[in-house]
């Protein structure tokens, strides 16, 4: 396999990591899943930077991000497929 | 058993490193220290703000902190000034159990040109004294490496933290000391690392640790420390939340190690080899200088967006997975990972080569940190002075 687009850690994540410089929306994504060495498919709906998290299926809002396998926070919008997560719509559950 | 050169100090530890430090006691005693740097080649002074009117634990601390800088095995020798003899006594006597050289001088009484005079004299005699000790042959078990990530992003979590972790896993099984600290960064992955202790009673000591700094950050703060943690630095590189940071941060004790014990700030193992939690803050100098007061001598260095770190006598090895860090600040970066993210490199075989770098570092390659000057000692001040 060429070098993914997006990695995810665990499988039941339901967001990857942008790997590449540069995701502008409406690009075909290849993402490689760590755990399992799987690969995934999909499409990106925003400019999304490398590092910044890309979610994998449809997230409603109030709902919980897992990453690693784990929770990571909860939405304060809901957020499509192949949208840009990040402080816009997910938020720390302490502090 | 892989093997490095390294200076086999008087109370058994092996030292990377052999500098002749010039350490102040206090604030007052900067410009006397750096003047004694500055009159004899080859000393090092330390100079930082703290030592007046503290007390109680804050007071311990700065103790335990200065002491254990100079009883640090990559410390041949020990000049301390300060402000008056009693304190400088307290930790000339703290550095000197360690069987290493060390002399102490106080300026009341004396003015800072007396007291430059007659420290630079010693200064020099240590100087020639520390220059002909020779590297000896020493295991890798007798390395003490400890591990702290910084400006981190999602790369870290994905590459740079598990090389790192992955550098834990194998020291480990091989009878080395370890150390990663960074209590506060570990919110949201606490029980999950308490689950990672030796022991259920290790790991109790642990979440109580965690709870009483959680419970101070939770009694100041103003905000929902959104730009505090996570900084802005890891904010632009896509970390999103303290529970995200958490679990990467948290790849860098690997997979099968288990800590033994919960170390307070700046204090020494005492249960022999093995990985070891310590309770420090998570900003990188505070807990640089803390995990090299207690003893450990290389440094690990985690980053993704680029801190810049260093410290004045332990040689701090920068690791990155983010290409963009390696090709606007490759100087600061001692082992690029990012072939990792491309699935050119495998995590074992970037476990593999920082192994390798870590000893080559050990004998004598300076890193990156070094090279650029890079010697930054913060003391952690636990409250107000009196």
């Amino acid at each position: 396999m060429p070098a993914p687009d997006f990695i995810i850690h665990a499988p039941e994540d339901n967001v990857g990591v942008v790997v590449v410089e540069t995701v502008e929306a409406g690009k075909p994504l290849i993402g490689w899943v760590m755990d399992t060495d799987a690969t995934v498919a999909i499409e990106a709906l925003d400019r999304i930077p490398l590092g910044h998290k890309v979610a994998l299926a449809d997230i409603a809002e109030g709902a919980t991000v897992t990453k690693y396998g784990h929770d990571i926070g909860r939405t304060v919008a809901a957020i499509g497929k192949g949208r840009h997560v990040h402080v816009h719509n997910l938020k720390t559950k302490r502090w | 058993m892989p093997s490095f050169f390294g200076y086999h100090r008087e109370n058994g530890r092996v030292g990377v490193r052999n500098h002749v430090i010039i350490l102040p006691l206090d604030d007052l005693s900067n410009a006397a220290s750096e003047a004694v740097a500055n009159n004899i080649k080859g000393t090092l002074a330390i100079p930082h703000p703290y030592g007046r009117l503290q007390f109680g634990a804050d007071l311990e601390l700065h103790f335990r902190t200065l002491i254990g800088t100079g009883a640090n095995p990559n410390v041949a020798a020990v000049v301390v000034i300060g402000i008056e003899p009693g304190w400088t006594k307290r930790v000339v006597d703290g550095i000197a159990a360690t069987g290493k050289p060390v002399q102490g001088f106080a300026i009341e009484g004396n003015g800072d040109i007396a007291t430059i005079a007659a420290a630079s004299r010693a200064a020099k005699d240590f100087v020639h004294w520390a220059s002909e000790l020779v590297r000896r042959e020493a295991d890798l078990k007798d390395l003490w490496v400890s591990v702290k990530c910084g400006e981190s992003d999602t790369t870290s979590g994905l590459a740079s933290n598990p090389t790192v972790g992955n550098f834990v896993d194998k020291v480990d099984a091989l009878g080395a000391t370890t150390c990663f600290g960074e209590t506060s960064e570990l919110t949201g992955a606490e029980r999950v690392c308490a689950t990672r202790a030796a022991s259920p009673a290790v790991g109790e000591k642990f979440l109580k640790t965690w709870t009483e700094y959680n419970d101070f950050i939770l009694a100041n703060k103003t905000n929902d420390l959104s730009e505090s943690q996570p900084t802005k630095g890891n904010i632009e590189g896509g970390l999103t939340t303290i529970e995200e940071k958490a679990f990467g941060n948290f790849q860098k004790i690997g997979k099968k190690a288990r800590y033994v014990d919960v170390l307070e700030p700046a204090q020494a193992p005492t249960k022999g080899a093995g990985l070891y939690f310590m309770d420090t803050s998570s900003a990188a100098a505070e807990c640089v200088t803390l995990q090299a007061a207690a003893g450990f001598a290389v440094h690990l260095f985690p980053t993704g967006q680029g801190n810049v770190i260093g410290n004045p006598i332990v040689p701090v090895i920068k690791i990155t997975a983010n290409p963009r860090t390696v090709r606007t600040m490759g100087e600061h970066v001692d082992h690029d990972v990012s072939g990792i993210l491309r699935r050119e490199l495998t995590l074992d075989a970037a476990g593999d080569q920082l192994i390798a770098l870590t000893l080559r570092t050990a004998n004598g390659r300076h890193t990156a940190a070094e090279v650029l000057g890079h010697r930054e000692f913060v003391l952690t001040k636990l409250y107000r002075s009196a």
